[in-house]
């Protein structure tokens, strides 16, 4: 092996960032993901790092087909995200964010490199550790509470992940980060459930919702990029055909297009998107074919660069006018021509048209699932794929920068910005355009041809006809308004409801416990009264009696025991 | 969420009165685009009426409908959008709801 493990450069690199300041940590942020990508050219498949430690088999570091495209996927990601961020000042705390930025890369990077799930559990922490401070960041009251309640959720899923490598450790004897069972095998489930979380499964999501739309408008970005798709990676690693992931990804793609529709936040919006992208990934990883696994992580790959784009966007619009309501925005497209464009490239990208990243990305995942023999799950994805062009293709650029004219005035992004979007917005057309350049980095041996006349005109169909639809209901006035509120999802639970049952059976106790003690007192005191009245003072037991009267009453005594033995 | 959070940004300036005129404040060129997009919907119906349909793809059956992915694009919206409304009825609350 003539290269050091990946994550070393970036360890390394986020101590230089976090000493340095200035043009020299400008520079910094711009070469370590160049050197890392470099330093990846010499890898090969097959280096391993492993060593023996309580009887397992440790393995830090692994280098497979899979594990190089992550790893260039985040390289690429890192370098995009570190020039989006690169003009922060210390008034923006430019110093805990590059530094959190070039730490949860490395953590995302180590992830994908390990072998085993002991290694794999550390990666998986500093996720969240690092990545917390891109919400914290934004030194605001709210996002300290999101922050907090991000790092909880996240904290809870690495406990899960190492409970079950414990499990997993006793059930089989193995820790090795690959297939995993899940019949009969509570290990099994509780990985899953640890790996769900930071995948977003239904009910698990709200985290996502919660907390990117309060990240910082650089911060973001990376949070979009890294965790959920470490854990995308993690799953094709180890439930690879699991049926239930069929069956939770069509379901991930489904409800939150419902919600992105209503959403006001347009940062929310895009959370929500992502969620219904990752589950197309998840019904890839479920339906476990070489083209449906090849999708998945295709997808994967495109969908960091068109949501980072789509990201990148919306966090230029909130830096530059300190919105990002639709209901408070429009009309952008007059001083921010360029980011409007980028934008528009994003949302086609996303949306799958022809030509566009996703056209040769997501239509692997429908295509497996229709070979596979899944049909019913295809008009469910060819649904959430007309969703997607409502909420991410038409919504957000239409509120942001066109729609009715807000009359902000906000000017284009610093340059920096500026650049990172071109390069994100020309590799969604290359990827889309030249597939075989994807194609020939994805781990799975299977074919697959996107660019076929039915392939192009029925999704042109498909696409064209539903925003014909967006624009029949708007012109119809029955396109619901951007709305000032917020919707509530499943963490209504514990931000609502836990508390007020907390508080609610708090209450009952308090109320039962003053009643008892009411009582209690209520008895003592009585007693203290019966007491008083015999023994005190005045009592009739207090008072002096001649020794006749006793002499009288032992004789009593005395007669009630004869009259009692007779 | 209250405007300070997001900080540094202009706030809210109406636009002067002699602002020069933008691409689409001229109802000519939202006419045009407007025009060329429903120019490419009768394009995009008649090629799916033209070309063989599903030949060398593999295939679900409702492919074979006549107009199915234009019909399915154009209901498939219409219900989201419907459905999302009325949830709206069930699940929107104020901004502050969760404001502890």
């Amino acid at each position: 092996m003539s290269s050091v493990p990946p994550v070393l450069i970036f360890l390394v690199g986020a101590l230089l960032v976090a000493v340095t300041k200035g043009h020299i940590r400008r520079g910094l942020l711009l070469a370590i993901p160049v050197i890392g990508g470099l330093n990846l050219l010499g890898l090969q498949e097959g280096d391993i790092l492993e060593f023996e430690m309580f009887g397992y088999t440790l393995v830090p570091f692994k280098v497979d087909s899979l594990a190089m495209l992550f790893g260039y996927l985040f390289h690429l990601a890192a370098f995009l995200g570190n020039l989006f961020a690169l003009h922060l000042e210390k008034k923006d705390g430019a110093g805990v964010q590059h530094t959190s930025a070039v730490l949860y890369a490395a953590a995302a990077i180590g992830a994908v490199y390990t072998g085993d799930l002991i290694s794999l559990f550390v990666f998986w922490e500093l996720l969240a550790f690092s990545s917390v401070f891109l919400i914290w960041a934004r030194k605001t009251e709210r996002s300290f509470r999101v922050g907090f309640r991000y790092l909880v959720i996240h904290v809870l899923s690495g406990v899960l992940l190492l409970s079950g490598a414990l499990m997993l450790a006793h059930e089989t004897g193995s820790i090795a980060f690959g297939p995993i069972e899940l019949d009969g095998s509570l290990a099994g489930w509780v990985i899953l459930i640890a790996f769900g979380i930071k995948a977003a499964f239904p009910l698990l999501h709200t985290w996502i919702t919660d907390a990117y739309p309060e990240g910082t408008p650089t911060g973001t970005v990376f949070l979009s990029a890294f965790t959920t798709k470490v854990a995308v990676f993690a799953l094709v690693r180890t439930f690879a055909g699991a049926d239930i992931l069929i069956y939770v990804g069509v379901t991930m793609t489904f409800f939150p297009i419902f919600y992105a529709v209503i959403e006001n936040d347009l940062r929310r919006v895009l959370s929500y998107s992502m969620i219904n992208q990752i589950g197309f990934m998840v019904t890839g990883v479920g339906l476990g074919t070489a083209l449906a696994l090849n999708g998945a992580v295709a997808h994967a790959f495109a969908d960091v660069i068109f949501k980072g784009l789509l990201f990148m966007t919306m966090g230029s619009v909130l830096q530059m006018t300190g919105r990002i309501n639709g209901s408070d925005l429009g009309g952008m497209y007059k001083t921010m021509p360029i980011t409007a464009t980028f934008c528009v490239i994003g949302a086609m990208a996303i949306s799958a048209f022809p030509l566009f990243s996703a056209f040769i990305t997501k239509s692997m995942v429908m295509t497996a699932a229709l070979e596979e023999g899944h049909i019913w799950v295809w008009p469910f994805l060819l649904f959430a794929s007309a969703g997607v062009l409502e909420h991410a293709g038409i919504k957000i650029p239409y509120f942001a920068f066109f729609g009715h004219d807000s009359g902000i005035r906000a000017k284009e992004p610093p340059k920096n910005m500026l650049v990172a979007m071109g390069i994100a917005a020309v590799l969604c057309v290359v990827i889309g355009t030249f597939p075989n350049l994807l194609y020939s980095l994805l781990p799975f041996p299977a074919e697959y041809h996107p660019y076929d006349v039915t392939h192009v005109v029925t999704q042109m169909q498909l696409l064209l006809f539903g925003a014909l639809a967006v624009v029949w209901l708007m012109k119809r006035g029955l396109y619901p308004p951007e709305i000032r509120a917020l919707n509530i999802d499943a963490e209504w639970t514990y931000r609502w409801l836990g508390p007020r049952l907390i508080r609610g059976v708090g209450g009952y106790v308090a109320r039962v416990d003053s009643a008892v003690r009411k009582r209690v007192l209520g008895a003592v005191r009585g007693t203290l009264r019966g007491a008083q009245k015999g023994h005190g003072p005045q009592g009739i037991l207090a008072r002096t009696w001649p020794t006749g009267s006793m002499i009288l009453w032992v004789a009593v005594l005395l007669a009630a025991f004869l009259a009692f033995y007779f | 969420m209250s405007e300070q959070e997001h900080g540094q940004g202009v706030e809210g300036e109406q636009p002067p009165a002699d602002e020069r005129q933008h691409v689409w404040d001229k109802p000519g060129n939202v006419k045009l685009l407007f025009n060329v997009f429903y120019a490419l919907c009768v394009i995009f119906a008649v090629l799916g009426l033209v070309i063989p349909g599903g030949e060398g793809h593999e295939g679900h059956a409702w492919e074979q409908l006549p107009a199915f992915y234009p019909v399915y694009g154009f209901v498939g919206i219409v219900a989201l959008v419907f459905i999302a409304k009325q949830m709206r009825k069930v699940l929107m609350r104020p901004e502050d709801y969760y404001d502890e």
